[in-house]
């Protein structure tokens, strides 16, 4: 009994470093179900912990960006009118990329109905605020404020207008939470773009994402693009994932190679998500919509780079586009070109000035039909 | 006649809290701690439940209380955290239980002792860790950053200090 008074804060501290011994030994047992990476007591102990934290990170949230909002509407208001300019010059611009952009779209899906092959577009999705974060370097976890109720099931896939930010974790009734691509425990299938490499991503404990299986390869150079591939069953195929940004020797895997990968995510800075609820084999209406405006603007553009002298019509060119677009036979014989006829005739003009034997020395030529570019208008002062 | 009796420091010096100070501070340390990265992602190097979790430590002076202290918040950050549940309980029951310990032997009313003091158990939370992490998990890529951890260390003093002199005016008057 004395060895117990005398040593009771010792052996308290090991009783308690016992029990949490023992728990992290159950838990770190692999899991069984991949959808859920904890137990169900400890899927519990979450979710309560999570339901009584929740009320607290949904208020400072909702203060915060109501300040925040504040302030940016009275900030975005000063340069709208030039926002609203650049915005519509770069819409200029992406329409004639779109305009490119969907013949090779169109040519890929031809090729891959002839494969057989099955893609799996982004069907719907749900959108969600960040209200929260795990606050912690070891781990990368982000809280969002929809959940179950929402549709929401583990594993699916969470992204940005930029790309991919991660896949969701645990999923309670009114929240979830979502392991981004840089945490230690993540992975994804990806694929590099311009060498078709596939690979797998996974995060780092320094907070990094860093390809990691692949041999030293000479045609992997910085700033190519990283890419789903969809082999994981999670990301839909296609979505940016970042670019190389390092390719450095493995020193702990020899002789693979780590391929330091820049997120095309802002990670630390993540306000709104898109939960990705389903996926589907053929491209939305709105996309397909979208896809066969740009292909008829598109085959108007040729349309007008084969005729150069016909730019007056350009709505007619833009509602007989599609029928304009087909592609003349080969053995067809070719057209030769006649000039149109003179809209505004001057002195130049074929047929408006006489022959030179016909006119005298000295003697006032006849005035054409039109003025002259340069001479004096009638009636204008000097 | 007054009646005296001969008591230890650790007795005469022991601070007591009020049943709301010692939940919800350590409750709103780890709801910070969530919160701050949102703001600014630097933040995030910050440890306020190993500031509160020391701070409880050595104004209590109770080696048990602190090493409850310490797992309940520990246990609380990692629930929080979506790591496994008694990574951080185990380092901050460690770091409870040694705070009370010295925190009885010597004066850690003292500003620069204060400061020693969460510098030096920073660090130690980071080894403990890494051996958690490293042994227990079996995370083979975990590794230490010292310049990283020294930095960790710094920011944790730095936040300290103001939040502990913020912290005794919850101490009960006796």
């Amino acid at each position: 009994m004395d060895f117990l008074r005398q040593y009771k804060n010792a052996l308290f501290l090991i009783a308690v470093l016992l029990a949490q011994a023992i728990a992290l030994a159950v838990q770190v047992r692999r899991p069984l179900d991949a959808a859920q990476p904890d137990g169900p007591s400890v899927r519990l102990i979450r979710m309560w912990a999570m339901t009584a934290v929740t009320p607290v990170e949904r208020l400072t949230h909702a203060v915060g960006s109501s300040a925040h909002r504040a302030w940016s509407d009275y900030i975005d208001l000063r340069h709208v009118r030039q926002q609203n300019k650049d915005l519509q010059q770069q819409l200029m611009r992406v329409r004639i990329d779109e305009a490119a952009i969907a013949e090779d779209a169109l040519e890929g899906r031809r090729l891959q109905a002839m494969l057989g092959f099955r893609e799996s577009y982004v069907g719907s999705t749900v959108a969600a605020q960040v209200i929260g974060a795990s606050g912690s370097e070891q781990s990368h976890m982000l809280t969002i404020d929809k959940g179950g109720r929402d549709g929401l099931r583990p594993d699916m896939a969470v992204i940005t207008q930029d790309g991919v930010v991660g896949k969701l974790r645990d999923v309670f009734p009114t929240t979830a939470e979502v392991l981004e691509i840089n945490d230690q425990s993540s992975g994804a299938g990806v694929v590099l773009a311009s060498t078709r490499i596939r690979a797998i991503l996974r995060g780092t404990i320094t907070g990094r994402v860093q390809i990691g299986n692949l041999l030293a390869d000479s045609r992997i150079q910085p700033g190519e693009q990283v890419l789903t591939s969809g082999g994981d069953q999670v990301y839909p195929r296609g979505l940016p994932v970042g670019v190389v940004e390092s390719i450095a020797p493995d020193p702990e895997h020899q002789p693979y190679t780590a391929i330091r990968v820049k997120p095309a995510v802002d990670l630390d800075r993540v306000e709104e998500v898109l939960v990705i609820t389903g996926t589907q084999p053929e491209l939305t209406g709105a996309a397909q919509q979208d896809l066969a405006a740009a292909a008829a603007q598109h085959a108007s553009d040729l349309n007008a780079e084969r005729l150069p002298g016909i730019h007056d019509d350009e709505t007619e060119g833009a509602a007989s586009g599609a029928a304009a677009a087909t592609p003349p036979a080969i053995d067809a014989a070719p057209v030769i070109p006649h000039p149109l006829p003179t809209v505004h005739p001057d002195r130049f003009t074929s047929g408006e000035t006489p022959p030179a034997s016909e006119m005298t020395p000295g003697a006032a030529n006849p005035a054409p039909s039109s003025t002259q570019p340069g001479a004096p208008l009638p009636g204008a002062k000097k | 006649m007054v009646t005296r009796s001969y008591m230890s420091r650790r007795e005469v010096e022991q601070q007591n809290f009020s049943i709301p100070v010692t939940v919800l501070v350590p409750l709103g340390a780890v709801v910070l701690q969530v919160l701050l990265p949102r703001i600014f992602h630097g933040l995030a190097i910050l440890d306020l439940p190993f500031v509160v979790t020391l701070f409880f430590a050595i104004s209590r002076r109770s080696p048990m209380a602190g090493t409850a202290t310490g797992a309940a918040i520990g246990l609380l950050q990692d629930v929080l955290t979506g790591q496994p549940i008694g990574v951080n309980g185990m380092a901050k029951s460690v770091i409870g239980y040694a705070g009370a310990s010295l925190g009885s032997r010597i004066d850690v009313d003292n500003s620069m002792m204060r400061a020693l003091l969460a510098f030096c158990f920073s660090l130690l939370q980071s080894v403990l860790l890494f051996l958690i992490e490293r042994f227990l998990l079996g995370i083979r890529a975990f590794h230490l950053l010292w310049l990283h951890e020294l930095l960790r260390a710094a920011a944790n003093t730095a936040a300290a200090l103001p939040v502990c002199m913020l912290l005794d005016y919850t101490k009960h008057k006796e």
